[in-house]
């Protein structure tokens, strides 16, 4: 790969500006978790001018619904889900500070025009390879939701969560121009 | 006569989604590897390997591949000369999920209603199940786990004869172009072809079942896979959609006889984690 880029959270701009796509990046900090059922409600606040159950800026959230804990661990398997379902909702939540995202499979044009402007990033974790990820994450708690079940917003506590940068500030695009490439 | 108590089958269906969503099968060990091999992006060739990466360590965790452990899917075969006692056999199959979903600490993905409520039903039931009658006295219980996010991408479309075999192969390649890294590639390609509609999308998923390294029985039909599946790694989406040249590892067509008129075929995408096990009682 070419490139291994350490991040740390909430996100600077001066860290973003560097990541271009296909780097190899791994995260240290706190992220939250959001599937659909969360993406709504967190919108729905947004519209109704209430605040959010965590403050927003500068944070990535992460596409997941992760598997039942076992005794003992932090969090069960903990691989992202398919973006796309998130991307109605992403642009209201990037207006309101968000500056990464974490999740599988590309980003429509308005999300990612919504990255350009707000300087924000989308990063590929590997679908399917939920044990992996689940080694970075050494701390889970349910901080909103908790009727949601698996859909529940969690606070994570991660270290070194591996990912790929997708799309970086400036509007590029992985899944675009990777796939450009090795077509025949 | 052979009677069968259904509660005998609660624990098999425990074990079987329990397992399912732990081991992964040889066949998609083997694939993976051949492709790797072939593969030419560094990025592609890294994350098959962190997909090994994660095989071993579920086993080694005893943690399910996939955070998402899927809604159960039945195949079940039941001999006619089985009678069948003590209790709903539907039922017993749903308790045996209810059971293996907690258990083996796996997620509970099924909400009760598709839209109005969508409220999670917190065990995992219920259970799809598709029966067959067969000749015997034994009981075969094929469980596939499927994932969400890769069944998002399939699709049934009613065509006509005069499209051919190339318009059902261009049908299937554009499914899988449109699919792009959404279903978390490398995938699997099931094809059903004629039947009816729902006929159709049955064969499909049915497909699936057939080990990856086994050919189609039918030479005809090996070659359209064959074909089905360079073109579909030719178009460069490859692992995860970042670009590559292992879209798909395989494509598994079954296909049967249909009405003069119609021409259904049905394109079921499956994951690299693709979870079936079957028992036999
Ligand atoms: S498509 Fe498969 S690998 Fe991807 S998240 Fe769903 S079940 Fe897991």
């Amino acid at each position: 790969m070419p490139g291994t880029k350490y991040l740390q959270t909430p996100l600077k701009d001066d860290n973003l500006k560097e990541l271009k796509i296909g780097d190899k990046v791994l995260i240290t900090g706190t992220i939250y978790t959001a599937r659909d059922a969360a993406h709504k409600r967190l919108v729905d606040l947004i519209e109704a001018g209430k605040e959010l159950p965590f403050d927003i800026k500068g944070q990535i959230i992460y596409f997941v619904g992760p598997s039942p804990a076992r005794p003992g661990m932090p969090i069960g398997s903990a691989g992202p889900t398919t973006s796309y379902r998130m991307d109605p909702y992403s642009p209201i939540l990037l207006d309101a500070g968000l500056k990464g995202m974490i999740g599988k499979g590309p980003r429509n044009k308005e999300v990612i025009d919504s990255m350009i402007k707000n300087k924000a990033v989308y990063l590929a974790a590997i679908g399917g390879a939920a044990v992996v990820m689940a080694q970075s994450i050494k701390e889970a708690k349910v901080i909103a939701y908790e009727d949601l079940g698996p859909e529940a917003i969690r606070e994570l506590k991660v270290e070194n969560f591996p990912c790929i940068v997708a799309n970086n500030i400036y509007g590029n695009d992985l899944f675009d121009e990777g796939v450009r490439k090795y077509k025949k | 006569m052979r009677e069968i108590d259904v509660k005998e089958i609660i624990p098999i269906v425990r074990k079987l989604c329990i397992d399912a969503s732990i081991y992964i099968g040889k066949d998609v060990v083997e694939k993976l590897k051949e492709f790797q091999e072939k593969e030419e992006s560094p990025i592609a060739k890294e994350i098959i390997s962190i997909i090994f990466e994660n095989q071993r360590l579920a086993v080694e965790k005893q943690m399910p591949l996939c955070q998402d452990t899927g809604v159960a899917v039945f195949f079940i075969e039941l001999g006619q000369d089985v009678h069948l006692v003590g209790g709903d056999f539907y039922e017993a199959i749903n308790e045996g999920v209810r059971q293996g979903y907690k258990e083996g600490y796996l997620r509970k993905s099924m909400v009760d209603d598709p839209i109005i409520e969508r409220k999670n039903t917190r065990d995992n039931t219920p259970a799809l199940i598709y029966l067959d009658i067969v000749p015997g006295d034994e009981i075969k219980i094929t469980l596939a786990a499927k994932g969400g996010g890769s069944e998002n991408m399939s699709e049934v479309k009613m065509m006509k004869a005069a499209d051919g075999i190339e318009g059902v192969i261009d049908f299937v390649v554009d499914r899988v172009k449109r699919s792009g890294g959404n279903p978390c590639p490398p995938i699997i390609v099931g094809v059903g072809l004629g039947g009816d509609f729902e006929q159709s999308a049955l064969l499909a998923k049915k497909s699936l079942l057939r080990s990856l390294t086994e050919k189609n029985s039918g030479t005809k039909w090996a070659k359209v896979e064959d074909e089905i599946l360079e073109r579909v790694n030719n178009l460069g989406i490859g692992p995860q959609g970042l670009g590559g040249r292992t879209t798909a590892i395989a494509v598994n067509i079954l296909h049967k006889a249909c009405h003069i008129a119609c021409m259904p075929v049905a394109v079921n995408i499956q994951c690299h984690v693709h979870r079936h096990k079957t028992a036999v009682i």
